[in-house]
């Protein structure tokens, strides 16, 4: 076989084929539904340059193909240029994911040199006041600035909003700045309840109405704008009675790697108890992704309790989400309590009830992500 | 958008097409994407280069594996690629 030829995998696990790496958890904003852990400043390390090169490699060399740069904020690492150099030259598909904020023309120009693909840029709410506070930066300007200069230089360009309570209502002013910025696809993402999201999820879930007659307004746009630009429309997973098939299945698509060089099976899974995850320091990738324990810890049904062993859909969602499952239940091989077959569909449903009562009362103030308020949890699987 | 036949094709500029050794096939890679291809679906995307119509694409098809009767395919196949934006009129 020629040094091009893919590493051997084991019979029954399937290559990653998408990784995320984190750069650093550094960001400007300070957003109250970050994905990132609630102890991230506990993790200041970051991988080096080399290292990155290496990961990028050896993931490239098992055949992952798209490749995000993200963090925090990916454009705070000083290297990210030769990062994606490395990574265009390696044949991936490379996605800068980035608030955007201190994304100067000058890099945007020097980035499509080195061979980016992509831009997939955030912005909080349609008028400068909300997007501001919740990002907890004066940066919407700045945003909207970046936004044109991004398609100005040619780049297919993803505007991604998350939606919650605080912008739910303003969709038709999301879709039409998004039209007005030329943006290729319009994510709109309904947040993901865990981590910053969790903790403000009193204040951030959407009521049923909200979420429905915001859907119907996104959906209807569809259709409009169909041929120019594609919306994808992330659901609320609270009001589903399915789980989400989280993460393609755990182990079989997706590969994070963390600033501090920790791999993770999903970006969330940090907060999962005794998941004791590898480190690209000690592990080639292709040892993390074959042998861990991590990672091989929900590939496959063996590990199914009730009701998932015996559903006839088990292999459609891969029993949902873990990280839901341990923030619900303590216990994350149990099943997802979004399904409606799990005895503990309750929890979610009082967390549905308990936003709505909240709802009609005075807004409580948000946990912004930053280090001070990090620094009040403790280290992740210690809890 | 519909199929003009007097027109070139090209591919998109926001796409890629690319040979995946690991997956031993062409795929079209896009934000955060990928769709994997069949080996007639990448011949007929490779000659999406902005200078083939959809007939000089029908016949160069033909000729290549000598067979006849692929223009309802391709046509269809073009399309298709036409309505996802991988490929567009020049």
């Amino acid at each position: 076989m020629s040094e091009t030829n893919p590493a051997p995998i084991h019979p029954g696990i399937g290559a990653p084929r998408w990784l995320l790496a984190e750069l650093s958890y550094k960001c400007p904003l300070q957003c109250p539904y970050c994905s990132n852990p609630l102890d991230y400043a506990r993790y200041p390390d970051e991988l080096s340059t080399e290292d990155w090169k290496r990961v990028l490699t050896q993931a490239r060399r098992m055949g992952a193909v798209q490749l995000g740069f993200s963090g925090g904020e990916p454009l705070t690492r000083p290297d990210l240029i030769e990062l994606v150099a490395h990574a265009r030259e390696l044949g991936y598909y490379t996605n800068l994911i980035t608030s955007g904020y201190g994304l100067s023309e000058e890099k945007i120009v020097a980035l499509k040199q080195a061979g980016l693909d992509h831009i997939q840029i955030s912005i909080q709410a349609s008028d400068p006041v909300l997007n501001d506070y919740i990002a907890g930066a004066t940066t919407y300007l700045e945003k909207q600035a970046v936004a044109r200069l991004i398609k100005k230089h040619g780049y297919p360009m993803v505007l991604c909003v998350v939606i919650h309570r605080q912008n739910i209502e303003q969709m038709p002013g999301i879709l039409a700045m998004a039209e007005e910025l030329g943006a290729d696809y319009l994510e709109l993402a309904n947040t993901q309840y865990y981590g910053w999201a969790h903790q403000n999820r009193e204040t951030l879930l959407p009521t049923r109405e909200q979420f429905i007659a915001a859907e119907k307004i996104a959906q209807a746009h569809k259709e409009k704008v169909a041929g120019k630009m594609k919306i994808y429309y992330v659901v609320p997973d609270y009001y589903e009675d399915r789980p989400k098939a989280c993460m393609n299945g755990w182990g079989s698509t997706f590969l994070t790697i963390a600033p501090d060089g920790v791999a993770l099976p999903c970006h969330s899974a940090r907060e999962l108890p005794g998941l004791d995850c590898p480190n690209v320091k000690d592990y080639s990738i292709e040892q993390i992704w074959r042998d861990s324990r991590a990672f091989n810890l929900f590939r496959g049904t063996a590990w199914m309790q009730e009701p998932c062993a015996s559903c006839d859909e088990k292999h459609k969602d891969f029993g949902g989400c873990h990280c839901q499952a341990y923030l619900f239940n303590q216990d994350m091989h149990s099943t997802d309590p979004v399904c409606s077959k799990s005895p503990q569909r309750w929890k979610v449903d009082a967390a549905i009830a308990a936003a709505a009562t909240a709802a009609q009362a005075a807004e409580q103030p948000l946990l912004f992500r930053n280090p001070k308020n990090s620094k009040q949890f403790r280290p992740s699987g210690n809890e | 958008m519909s199929l003009d036949p007097e027109q070139s094709l090209q591919f998109s500029p926001l796409h890629r097409l690319q040979w995946e050794e690991a997956q031993q096939k062409y795929v079209i890679l896009y934000p955060e994407g990928m769709v994997e291809l069949n080996h007639s679906s990448a011949e007929i995307l490779k000659l999406c280069d902005g200078a083939h119509k959809a007939a000089d694409i029908v016949a160069e098809l033909e000729a290549k594996f000598q067979a006849s009767g692929l223009e309802n395919d391709i046509h269809q196949f073009l399309s298709a690629a036409l309505q996802n934006g991988w490929i567009k009129h020049v």
